[in-house]
């Protein structure tokens, strides 16, 4: 497969992550017919869509949750077979999902570190998680978690988020997941999260964030990709959208006539 | 990784430079309270937020002590309590097992006939029929009830029946097994005086002396170098002078255990005194099951488990490993307790009644700030709420009151600890 179709228009080089032609059926339902979407590095994507367009699926395709039913992935360039989070997760591939997935009883450090943890001596190094784990939500500029050694349940709906994203790029990963990260915080915990997404492309990691929430997508977001019934039906920089353009690609498929869905809305008001 | 940042993220990751310099910075000065008395506001306010940790029940004990103190002084007279742990070591040792199996969310009601087991196996082969060295029977009752701690987790975990069930049926069956392996009606006497001696004998007031200042000497060395290397390190650590004072209060609370015990509690000619062997092992199983719990991966698995199943799952915790030794390792420590309970009767008998020993069990756990939904929980809890158990039956019966009110007195002890637990537990949840 050449690289001409698949560029990010809006950085010119290989997209880290390229989906071509993904399919998904359950059942009799068919969840993708044939995706496209390119993830470049150092940029936020927003994927948005009404319920059932297909974003959780498409995720957790690209997770390794599902196995897509027919499309390729590629991954770096390479075409990649992600047959289970294993597979993602090796790739460099982190899903932060709505529930965060934390255990409460536990501290930040212990969180972070939950599954691999560090070992000296075949006793768990707590110095040396508990450094690292500092270092990484200060290189974040996570500074509203105050004490890594508090335990989860003592924490905002915004601290959880950042510890759960933290937890997610502490692994050497290059493509960051976000499930719906804003759905559940209020307006000051919202800023710090989208922040902390910004921040999190700034250093060159991939992101792609779903979200509901359109001021939270133009606030953030470098691309967007619009899926509605299973179909890519815009995608491209976020500069080439706005809210009413998103609406109606939500909800009826086509903006102006441009319902291509691989080629992204074409910019006429951007 | 950075090498595709463009021009315009940099511009970007300048500006954020800027916001936030000011802000309060994750500093050890903010985690470290610098006086004592801030230790202490820090610490009151942990505990109206619902973190008291084992503050409910050391007053607990202290307001036992006080009431059977005024009913009757011979409550706190050195030889009552030392009987007293004595007689409590059972519940701790049998308890600390079950916080394994709390702390995942789970209970085992088998415990307390697993114990007797354990009893039944240690007896019957330092009987001169079989003739085994004390030391083999021991091995040999442990590795016994902790296969069937291994058999029932099994069950519990890779068929998915619940642990309430599975283990309910433990104590009704190993009831049954007890009462075959000794006979109608029958009654063992323990010959060996080594195994007699686990709770019968005592260390000489020396020995007595020589272990408190090793223990002491030991958790002072270790707390030192530990805050010293977080220092080093730039962690934050406590302050010297809190170091220093737990120290002191350890050493404190070795001495006065040391001076209880070597007060004669003989009766008439007959003198008595020294540690009660079995209170340094209620101690070493206290020390290593902590150790397991707070040090190892598999002790953290337990606690993320208890807090998150499906957290730990997508962590890559084989769930069903950690549960199935979790249940092991309950029904190892309640083969410990087995064998100090027969030892202390220097028999074992059908009348063991392990119904009643377990449903104690799972007090002592609960009354000492475990938790019954899992995640929180430790072995020490058990040691605490065993010494509450003791002391009531103790003091009740030193009161010359009937067992009916011991049960009820009881019953609505565990009511209160358990209301602890489960306000505890909504002050967490409404937290966030």
């Amino acid at each position: 497969m050449t690289t001409s179709t698949a560029r990010s228009r809006s950085s010119g080089t290989e997209p880290l992550l390229r989906v071509r032609g993904v399919k998904k059926s359950f059942g009799r339902v068919d969840a993708l017919v044939g995706v496209d979407l390119d993830v470049p590095a150092a940029q936020v994507t927003a994927l948005v869509g009404d319920n059932g367009a297909g974003k959780s699926v498409l995720v957790k395709t690209i997770a390794g949750i599902h196995e897509p039913d027919a499309g390729e992935i590629y991954f770096e360039g390479e075409q990649v077979h992600i047959h289970s989070p294993r597979d993602s997760a090796r790739l460099g591939i982190e899903v932060v999902y709505q529930d965060l997935a934390l255990c409460d009883n536990l501290d930040v450090v212990q969180n972070m570190f939950l599954g691999r943890e560090a070992l000296s001596r075949g006793l768990l190094d707590e110095d040396a998680m508990e450094r690292a784990a500092r270092e990484t939500l200060a290189s974040l500029r996570v500074r509203t978690v105050r004490s890594v050694r508090l335990t989860v349940e003592n924490l905002s709906g915004g601290q959880r988020q950042s510890v759960a994203v933290a937890k997610a790029v502490m692994w050497n990963s290059k493509l960051v997941i976000l499930d719906e990260p804003t759905a559940a915080l209020g307006v000051a915990q919202t800023r710090q999260v989208l922040d902390l997404v910004r921040r999190l492309a700034d250093r060159g990691l991939a992101v792609i964030m779903i979200s509901h929430n359109l001021n939270d997508v133009f606030e953030v977001a470098d691309r967007l990709a619009v899926l509605r019934l299973g179909e890519m039906v815009g995608q491209g920089p976020a500069s080439e959208f706005d809210s009413r353009r998103v609406v109606e690609l939500m909800t009826t498929g086509r903006y102006s006539g441009d319902h291509d869905g691989e080629a992204p809305a074409a910019g006429k008001d951007g | 990784m950075g090498d595709r940042v463009t021009a315009s993220d940099e511009s970007r990751l300048e500006r954020d430079q800027e916001p936030g310099a000011d802000e309060g910075e994750m500093s050890a000065e903010f985690e470290q309270p610098r006086t004592f008395g801030e230790y202490v506001q820090r610490w009151w306010t942990q505990i109206r937020s619902g973190n008291s940790g084992v503050l409910p029940v050391v007053l607990g004990v202290i307001l036992i002590g006080i009431i059977f103190q005024t009913q009757n002084t011979k409550f706190l007279s050195a030889g009552n309590i030392i009987n007293l742990l004595v007689q409590g070591a059972v519940y701790m040792l049998i308890g600390m097992g079950e916080v394994f199996v709390l702390l995942l969310g789970e209970i085992d009601l088998s415990l307390g006939f697993v114990a007797g087991i354990g009893a039944v196996v240690v007896t019957e082969l330092v009987q001169p029929g079989w003739g085994w060295p004390w030391y083999a029977a021991i091995l040999a009752a442990l590795v016994v009830t902790a296969a069937i701690g291994a058999l029932q987790g099994t069950l519990i975990t890779r068929l998915r029946l619940p642990s309430f069930v599975v283990t309910l049926a433990g104590l009704l069956g190993w009831q049954g097994v007890m009462i075959l392996l000794l006979g109608e009606g029958g009654t063992i006497p323990i010959r060996d005086s080594v195994v007699n001696g686990i709770s019968n004998g005592t260390l000489s007031r020396g020995g007595s002396w020589l272990l408190m200042a090793v223990v002491v000497l030991v958790f002072a060395v270790v707390q030192v170098l530990q805050d010293g290397r977080r220092r080093a390190s730039g962690l934050s650590a406590p302050r010297r002078f809190m170091t220093y004072l737990q120290i002191a209060v350890v050493a404190v609370a070795g001495v006065g255990l040391v001076l209880i015990s070597n007060v004669d509690r003989g009766v008439g000619r007959f003198q008595l005194s020294g540690m009660p062997i079995v209170l340094p092992v209620v101690f070493g199983v206290l020390v290593l099951w902590s150790f397991i719990l707070g040090r190892t991966r598999f002790g953290r698995y337990i606690y993320a488990i208890g807090g998150s199943a499906e957290a730990a799952r997508r962590a890559g915790v084989n769930l069903a490993v950690i549960r199935t030794a979790a249940f092991t390792l309950g029904a190892l420590s309640a083969g410990i307790g087995g064998i100090v309970y027969a030892s202390r009767l220097r028999s074992i008998s059908t009348s063991f009644d392990g119904g009643t020993i377990v449903l104690y069990v799972v007090a002592t756990a609960v009354i000492g700030g475990t938790s019954l939904f899992g995640g929180r929980g430790h072995p020490l809890h058990a040691v605490l709420g065993g010494i509450v158990i003791a002391a009531i039956v103790n003091g009740m019966s030193l009161l010359g009151v009937s067992a009916a009110v011991q049960y009820i007195a009881t019953a609505i002890v565990l009511l209160a600890s358990i209301m602890v637990d489960v306000v505890v537990r909504r002050r967490g949840q409404t937290a966030h």
